[in-house]
């Protein structure tokens, strides 16, 4: 029978996975169970809920570090430092209405996934921003690594290994994250009836200025026609946007210059503040712009300039974040679902798919994230073994065996 | 330093091994001559010294996965070796071990500016790379002092900091892939010119390793625009807490400057005798503050800085009109290692990181340890990210001054962690911190980062003696002490 451990205390998560491990007991780790269908499906007997395990340690606006529990919502800390007028710097995107439920996940639970939205091209992703942590491993053992302060190489840096581990090297408990002042002003410029390439090309001009662009998105025209935002919406055409963010004075002068930068590759536009912010949090989500709750959905991180070329390898719904390096594809979930499609195209130019939302059956029969070449897997396999050597955590979640 | 004994029957081989070098790295690829292996004997910290059994110089990846294979059958031990920089001993030699040295894999091999990013060989230096790219207004962001001789790969082993990864990060931050050659042979290859990793993040425990782990032999680095324009501050305070308290004001006001440095009275007196920077010489601590970006922004962002400073007491400000003015002000602060070196036969370099908001007390404990030890200490201090560097000074030649300075560096880094910091912020732990990785971490830190080593290096022979303070055999560090049913089903909350 399926059981749900709800440990209230790190030492209670520990005495939890200590258990498991001497019993050969596998654990699926849930936070608010936003992303549970990210990721291979698992037949695992018990759930490990860390969403008890939540609430704010410590927080030092001047110092730039937030520590909390890691079953903390992403939406208590938003508020708490915007209180401080700060943020998480790799804008956390909420998956939870792309998988059609509610929204609302973790901190961890973005960390587990390493998930980073349009700000990624200028800040980094949500690893960058992870400075230390402490949890338990799969040998029911607690640990901790990393610090508290936004500058350290004191031992390995694991708090980069556990972000995008979704789970299967720790049950992490405690977190600490660097935070950033909120800029005063944001605004996005459009350029709008771009083909992928003359699309790129603003995209790289962009990121090439030294404007300190924030994000860098395209969206054909399918996709732009189901923005929130009139502007796009309306457009009937394909829109490319740029976003700065700061000091008033330096977003309205940043603006100007990319508008000049832009002269003659199309019709532009400025979005200010409520309809800029309401965009780049559509990006952000994916969910409007690829709602088709039939299709398969795929996270494709490819080098920037090739993200469209891949996206077209399918004739799926497709739109890309980070200046093309993010492409968000709706396949049919007929055959492979595309898989063989993305996936070839890819070899070509570097990077990764991954399979972010389909039924458990295509889930089952397509590797859900990049198949790796043997002795990069080896190693993989390798590292899993040396915190989890039973694997008792999240076992098969990322790829068989690990 | 107790570093790993040496093992007589590997060094009872050596001819033997250095003959089967040869025949993977031919011609002038192998050094076995005692006055050429002195080149190698130490490096960024020179209190230790220790010369290499043999040196290998490959020159291809293909004769690195050779080496790293024949070192394993053989139970050689490997210290890979950049340009020899590292302030923390990380490329310390072992007496029954070979260095690796990388200085032949020196090329750019591509600038690929649409994606914003140079694949380059780890031999090629910090500055290298920002020259290569500086022809179109790019450059490599992160800027560790010895930017001029380090090399990228002894930056990612190192995970290498400077004076602007407040705003721009570490290397770990600038870093999109390598190539990786393990103990075994195996090439890997960790992410590439896309922005995030598929599968584990292998990358992001590579860099900052340390050379623990694999030998780097391509980097893809993340290069950027040049800001527009970037305009310096010098401020000064009458206390180092008023100096303190002004750099968390800044930060809460919501501003992150390129750089935000400050330097302790006897910091600023010996950087302005050496380089006349225009420093003011009656302030207790004085704060570079560095404003980059787009022209309109700085300007700004320059008058709230000073209107910031002027009212949390500052008793000097000067802002750049100029570039040269600019480049003068930085002069001083960059010039402060060597400036404190023509004040002292020695001085040590200690790198822990603190709270900012502990600064004073932590200045305060470290003015009474500087009367206890008898030794004099200047401060340098990348103040934004709160990274200390006291330089100790003292003198090799007096009979127990080196004792006497190591021991006071290492009270230093014990405050820090006390304080809830760190050992280090960007140098390393290295031979140098070794031992003091019991002041932060526990047993089961420690094993479990010994674990993830044995995943990429089973037999331990990369670069050990460094990091760990005690090493532990892979197989003992995985077996399980659990027994079946002898762990009570916990106690919590079940649904």
């Amino acid at each position: 029978m399926s059981t749900t451990l709800r440990p209230e205390t790190p030492a209670q998560l520990r005495e939890a996975v200590a258990w498991a491990a001497a019993e050969d007991v596998q654990l699926e780790l849930r936070g608010r169970g936003t992303k549970r269908g990210f990721g291979r499906p698992m037949q695992t007997e018990h759930v490990l809920d860390l969403s008890a395990l939540a609430g704010i340690d410590a927080y030092e606006p001047e110092e730039l570090v937030l520590t909390c529990a890691a079953g903390t919502p992403i939406a208590e800390i938003e508020t708490l430092l915007a209180g401080k007028r700060q943020l998480l710097g790799f804008e956390p995107p909420d998956l939870g209405p792309l998988y059609g439920g509610a929204d609302g996940g973790t901190i961890g639970g973005v960390l587990a996934a390493n998930l980073a939205g349009p700000r990624r091209v200028k800040l980094g992703a949500a690893r960058d921003h992870f400075l230390g942590f402490s949890g338990v491993s799969g040998r029911g053992e607690a640990f901790k690594a990393g610090g508290r302060v936004v500058k350290n190489v004191t031992g390995y840096d694991l708090a980069k290994l556990v972000a995008g581990s979704f789970g299967t090297l720790a049950a992490v408990d405690m977190v600490t994250v660097k935070v950033l002042p909120a800029p005063d002003k944001t605004r996005t410029v459009l350029v709008f009836d771009l083909d992928d390439a003359a699309a790129i090309a603003v995209l790289v001009d962009a990121l090439n200025s030294p404007y300190e662009v924030s994000g860098a998105a395209y969206l054909p025209t399918a996709a732009a026609g189901r923005s929130g935002v009139e502007y796009v919406r309306k457009a009937g055409v394909s829109v490319a946007a740029v976003r700065v963010e700061g000091t008033a004075v330096s977003v309205a002068g940043r603006c100007a210059a990319l508008r000049t930068l832009f002269a003659g590759r199309g019709p532009v536009e400025e979005l200010h503040s409520m309809n800029s912010a309401k965009l780049w949090r559509e990006i952000r989500d994916v969910a409007v712009f690829l709602p088709d709750r039939e299709k398969a959905i795929w996270r494709v991180s490819a080098p920037p300039c090739e993200g469209p070329r891949v996206a077209r390898a399918t004739g799926g719904d497709w739109f890309c974040d980070w200046g093309g390096g993010l492409v968000w594809l709706a396949t049919a979930v007929a055959g492979d679902g595309g898989a063989a499609a993305i996936r070839g195209a890819l070899a070509a130019v570097g990077g990764h798919a991954t399979l972010v939302r389909a039924a458990d059956p295509l889930r089952a029969a397509v590797p859900v994230f990049e198949p790796q070449a043997p002795a990069l897997a080896a190693l993989s396999k390798r590292v899993k073994e040396s915190f989890d050597p039973r694997r008792i955590l999240n076992p098969g979640r990322m790829y068989a065996g690990v | 330093m107790k570093m790993p004994t040496p093992d007589q029957t590997v060094l009872a081989r050596r001819a033997e091994i250095a003959a089967a070098l040869r025949e993977i790295v031919p011609g002038e690829g192998v050094i076995d001559a005692a006055e050429e292996l002195r080149a190698y004997e130490s490096d960024g910290l020179t209190a230790y010294r220790q010369p290499p059994m043999l040196v290998c110089l490959p020159s291809t990846v293909a004769q690195v996965s050779a080496v790293l294979k024949y070192c394993r059958k053989n139970g050689i031990k490997v210290v890979p070796r950049g340009a020899g920089t590292s302030l923390s001993g990380g490329a310390l030699p072992l007496a029954d071990g070979i260095v690796l040295g990388m200085a032949k894999f020196n090329k750019v091999i591509e600038i690929d500016w649409a994606n914003r990013c140079a694949v380059v060989q780890p031999g090629v230096t910090n500055l290298g790379i920002s020259d290569a790219v500086a022809a179109r207004g790019f450059y490599y962001a992160p800027d560790p002092s010895s930017q001029i001789a380090c090399t990228i790969g002894g930056n990612v082993a190192e995970n290498s900091g400077g004076v602007h990864c407040l705003k721009y990060g570490l290397t770990t931050n600038n870093v999109l892939g390598v190539e990786l050659v393990l103990m075994d042979g195996e090439i890997v290859r960790l992410g590439g010119k896309h922005m995030d990793a598929g599968g584990y993040d292998l990358l992001g425990v590579v860099v900052g390793s340390e050379g623990l782990l694999g030998v780097v032999t391509e980097v893809t680095v993340r290069i950027l625009k040049s800001p527009e324009t970037a305009r310096a501050m010098l401020l000064g305070f009458p206390t180092s807490e008023t100096g303190g308290d002004c750099v968390g004001a800044i930060i809460a006001a919501g501003i992150i400057p390129g750089g935000m440095e400050m330097m302790d009275r006897p910091a600023i007196h010996a950087a302005e005798a050496f380089v006349h920077a225009g420093y003011p010489l009656d302030v207790e601590a004085l704060l570079i503050v560095e404003l980059d970006g787009p022209q309109a922004e700085v300007d700004d962002l320059i008058a709230r800085v000073e209107a910031i400073a002027r009212a949390r007491g500052a008793i000097y400000a000067r802002t750049s009109t100029n570039e040269d003015e600019r480049q003068t002000f930085w002069a001083g602060r960059k010039a402060a290692f060597p400036a404190v070196g023509r004040i002292s036969p020695d001085y040590y370099c200690m790198d822990g990181t603190i709270p900012r908001k502990r600064l004073p007390e932590v200045l305060a404990r470290m003015a009474e340890m500087s009367k206890r030890y008898g030794l004099r200490v200047a401060n340098v201090f990348h103040a934004g990210d709160g990274n200390l560097h006291p330089l100790i000074l003292y003198d090799a030649n007096q009979p127990g001054e080196l004792e006497r300075a190591e021991a006071f560096g290492a009270d230093i880094l014990r405050l820090c962690v006390e304080v809830g910091g760190v050992l280090t912020g960007e140098h390393g732990v290295g031979v140098e911190k070794r031992d003091l990785m019991g002041t932060m971490f526990n047993e089961n830190d420690l094993n479990q980062q010994q674990r993830l080593k044995c995943a990429f290096d089973p037999e331990g022979l990369l670069n050990p003696g460094k990091v760990f303070p005690v090493l532990h055999r892979c197989a003992e560090l995985g077996r399980m002490h659990v027994h079946r049913g002898a762990v009570r089903f916990p106690d919590l909350p079940r649904f």
